[in-house]
């Protein structure tokens, strides 16, 4: 069994969570003498009329101890004989659940407490959902305040059932229910005579026990962190192994690159090893130079999704609301690029689990959301490679983490190209239209009905931004071909090696109007795009494409309906 | 997690942080106060990215007052590991003649925060590594490990970025910075067996030796220099101290010690029954939301 132990206490206001950490430290005689004086001193001028207010351990924080309430995530340390412990104390009011989402990302176990005079509450069932969410494995709920419910074990086991109806409904694995009074202490560092009743064990006792072992993902990857090249012959790949192990001698795929090498040389810290574990701090040396950068993925696992589009389960944190179409940074593992919400598919209902439909997400509301990525990336289901399955979304301009998020499924089929002829594929977004939202002073580019156009088929002329003459001709430097359009229609798609000039409008396959008015500008435009280099691209594209000869920008402040 | 240890397990999320700053920020400092949980940081910032140096500068803010043996030790290490090593003097407050005696909480504040915002506003700094943990302070215990500063270097509690899992937000804007604390995690006593373990060197100061010192309100002060003002009735006495964290030696309290080993140090830690902070005057200085008011002046 691992000797430490990550949990998190919360559930609603006043349901007693600092109260109950903060006994189990005095209890356990874990406070500093000092702490300890500091605490019957502040105890004297606080709610509990001189008795010891035990939650003053927690609430550090000046508003809160004027409010009397929890604001934000408190991290406590405390070993016991049998075990460490961190523990994350949560706030219980629904205006910071984002504080209390943070505590459940870092935890393996959760306690959640409910009032015995309350009962199951809102707060209680949204809190549940979103430690389920994030995907803490095990749970205590600790039906506190027994004191005040006269001991009642009708009333425990009353409480109990809607524990396991809710527990049943979210599909929690591991449940343990605790009585437990948190200002008289009974059951928290000991078990209690005043419920003889009650057979389990005592809350301290069943935290020093319980087995939180994971089910190990057994592939091993890295997402790299970044390059180490302290000189010309050493170049190294750093980061943290997620799961499996890697060795020396051993070979992998580096990904998106797909491109196979061998382990080299391999560093834990700054020591040579021959192995690698999961949550290592390793630094790889590989045999040959391959297309690695920060946000790459080394793997042995060739199988591991590289997706532009996945459908995610998202907590909303920000006071703005989520916008369909707007562009947010979104990271994932340590990748960070741009990316948008395509669809919402609905919200849950915290209270009910109930799928709503719905237009826009507002803040601590969980939803279901399609999105898509500017470039393909290493990502997948959070059930099968957790840390690839875990992303945040960023706003651009106030720079809030909006929302974290656990991917659900991830769109593996190739992308659509938008000409297709034999086996001549061209892409782009020549009939996409471009957008530029008044609020946040964004360009977005909306998809169209994505659609695949082969020979024959008649092609739009006019969008809201765009409007091409009925005949022209689209060269795509990228995929090396050409689309000969002719009164609106597709007459043939050609490689580009077989293209002539023929007097015609040219453009690329964004849809941008390309100066070229003769065979001998057409040579000279290919042969320029031969010898430019990736950074010198927009160069060479600021010199021979004009946007605005077709196409145009236009204003809109509808962004959820694109 | 596998079969690592606390401290394996510590190392590594620290180590990850370090990176992820120094790849994601433009221009971050590790802040180096020459205390135990700088050496820890600095022997993690080596880790991190070896057989690269890592790639961003230390700063050593000096409010003049610290105890000698710290300053050769910050230039000796600075100069066996070839890091670049940065110092920072508020010269303004020197020329006022700002000390540690006769201005008590300004002192703090002139010599220690507003030249920290001095130091990072000179080199422009946007992300800066403290050696902070979660143990040590209540306000701290609610503190992320990437903390965000605004354009005055202010600390707004209230609001805090949400941190989730290790995804951590380094966007700012123009004129904002980021406090990243990597060992949020580690306890008084995890430092100690790491240092052990790793066999970090440390300023000799934390081990107990016969120290010139005088009993000033039940603290112990070393007479480092001969700048050191006595009351009446104050006598220097020989004592053997040791102290547990270093500051400037004025405002510093040691303890009486036999623990002149790393192994007799872990001992007393774990058996100790005061908070290692007791021994720093200036936490006591303001009540028990002091620290938290400094940090959202700029305190670090």
């Amino acid at each position: 069994m691992s000797g430490l132990l990550k949990f998190i206490t919360c559930g609603s206001v006043d349901d007693g969570k600092s109260t109950l950490i903060g006994h189990i430290l005095y209890d356990s005689k874990l406070l500093y003498a000092d702490q300890e004086k500091a605490l019957v001193l502040d105890s004297k001028v606080g709610s509990r009329g001189g008795a010891i207010d035990y939650s003053l351990l927690l609430d550090g924080l000046m508003a809160e101890r004027e409010q009397g309430i929890t604001i934000d995530v408190a991290y406590r340390y405390f070993t016991t004989d049998k075990r460490s412990f961190i523990v994350a104390d949560t706030p219980g009011h629904e205006e910071y659940t984002r504080n209390m989402a943070v505590g459940a990302s870092f935890a393996q176990l959760s306690i959640i407490l409910v009032d015995a005079t309350q009962g199951v509450l809102v707060q209680t069932r949204r809190h549940s959902r979103i430690c389920a969410l994030m995907g803490i494995k095990h749970f205590v709920f600790a039906v506190n305040k027994m004191d005040l419910a006269g001991y009642s074990q009708e009333r425990f086991e009353e409480i109990k059932k809607d524990i396991e109806e809710l527990s049943e409904a979210l599909k929690l694995q591991d449940v343990t229910v605790i009585p437990v009074s948190a200002t008289e202490g009974d059951n928290v560092t000991q078990k209690s005579d005043n419920m003889p009743w009650y057979t389990g064990k005592a809350l301290l006792d069943h935290l020093e026990t319980v087995d939180v072992s994971e089910q190990e993902e057994t592939s091993f990857y890295m997402p790299v962190q970044r390059v180490c090249r302290p000189n010309h012959e050493f170049r190294g790949f750093q980061g943290q192994v997620e799961s499996g192990s890697v060795k020396e001698g051993q070979t992998i795929v580096t990904l998106p690159s797909r491109e196979t090498a061998t382990v080299k040389k391999l560093l834990v810290g700054s020591d040579s090893k021959k192995e690698a574990v999961a949550g290592q701090a390793v630094t790889i040396q590989l045999d040959k130079e391959v297309d690695v950068s920060r946000g790459c993925v080394l793997t042995d696992d060739e199988e591991l999704p590289v997706v532009k589009s996945f459908t995610a389960t998202f907590l909303w944190m920000d006071d703005e609301n989520l916008a369909v179409g707007k562009e947010y940074l979104v990271k994932s593992s340590t990748k960070r690029i741009p990316g948008f919400v395509k669809k919402i598919l609905y919200k849950i209902d915290v209270n009910t689990g109930e799928h709503i439909p719905a237009d826009t997400v507002e803040k601590n509301e969980i939803a279901v959301c399609q999105v898509e990525l500017t470039e393909k990336i290493v990502l997948d289901v959070f059930k099968h490679h957790k840390t690839l399955g875990e992303l945040i979304l960023i706003d651009r301009v106030s720079h809030m983490t909006s929302a974290c998020g656990v991917v659900e499924s991830v769109d593996t089929s190739e992308e659509k190209p938008y000409f297709e002829k034999d086996d001549i594929k061209i892409g782009g977004y020549i009939f996409e239209e471009f957008y530029f939202n008044l609020d946040n002073a964004m360009m977005t580019k909306a998809d169209a009905d994505n659609q695949t156009y082969h020979p024959g088929d008649v092609v739009p002329s006019e969008g809201d931004s765009f409007k091409y003459p009925d005949y022209f001709d689209i060269i795509s430097v990228k995929a090396k071909a050409a689309v000969l359009i002719r009164d609106k229609k597709i007459q043939d798609i050609i490689k580009l090696e077989e293209y002539q000039f023929g007097g015609l409008p040219v453009l690329d396959e964004r849809g941008f109007a390309l100066t070229i008015k003769n065979q001998k500008e057409l040579k000279e435009f290919l042969a320029e795009f031969e010898e430019t280099e990736e950074k010198n691209l927009s160069e060479f594209h600021n010199k021979w494409s004009r946007f605005e000869t077709y196409r145009k920008i236009v204003c809109t402040d509808n962004f959820w309906m694109i | 997690m596998s079969g690592l240890s606390h401290l394996d397990e510590l190392e590594a999320e620290a180590i990850y942080i370090i990176r992820e700053v120094a790849a994601e920020c433009e221009n971050p400092v590790m802040l180096y106060s020459i205390g135990k949980d700088s050496s820890v940081m600095l022997h993690l910032a080596l880790k991190a990215f070896y057989p690269e140096k890592p790639p961003f500068p230390f700063l050593h803010v000096n409010t003049t007052w610290k105890f000698k043996e710290m300053i050769e030790f910050r230039d000796k290490t600075a100069k066996e590991l070839g890091i670049e090593m940065l110092e920072y003097i508020n010269e303004d407050g020197v020329k006022q003649g700002i000390n540690p005696f006769d201005h008590g909480s300004a002192y703090t504040d002139i010599m220690k925060t507003q030249a920290l915002k001095q130091a990072l506003n000179k080199y422009g700094f946007t992300a800066a590594f403290g050696g902070g943990r979660r143990d040590e302070e209540k306000s701290r215990a609610k503190e992320r490990i990437f903390s965000f500063r605004n354009e005055s270097h202010a600390w707004d509690p209230k609001n805090q970025r949400p941190e989730m899992w290790k995804l951590y937000n380094t966007e700012i804007n123009k004129g904002e910075s980021i406090r990243v604390f990597p060992i949020s995690n580690w306890t008084e006593k995890d430092i100690w067996q790491y240092i052990k373990r790793e066999n970090i060197p440390i300023v000799p100061l934390y081990f107990a030796a016969e120290r010139p010192v005088v009993e000033r309100d039940g603290n112990l002060i070393m007479v480092d220099d001969d700048r050191m003002r006595l009351k009446p009735g104050e006598v220097v006495e020989k004592k053997k101290v040791r102290f547990r964290t270093l500051g400037c030696y004025p405002l510093t309290g040691g303890i009486e010690s036999e623990a002149d080993t790393l192994d007799q140090i872990i001992e007393e830690t774990l058996s100790s029954v005061e908070s290692e902070r007791t021994s720093r005057v200036i936490d006591k200085d303001g009540g028990a939301a002091s620290m938290e008011k400094r940090k959202r002046e700029g305190y670090f």
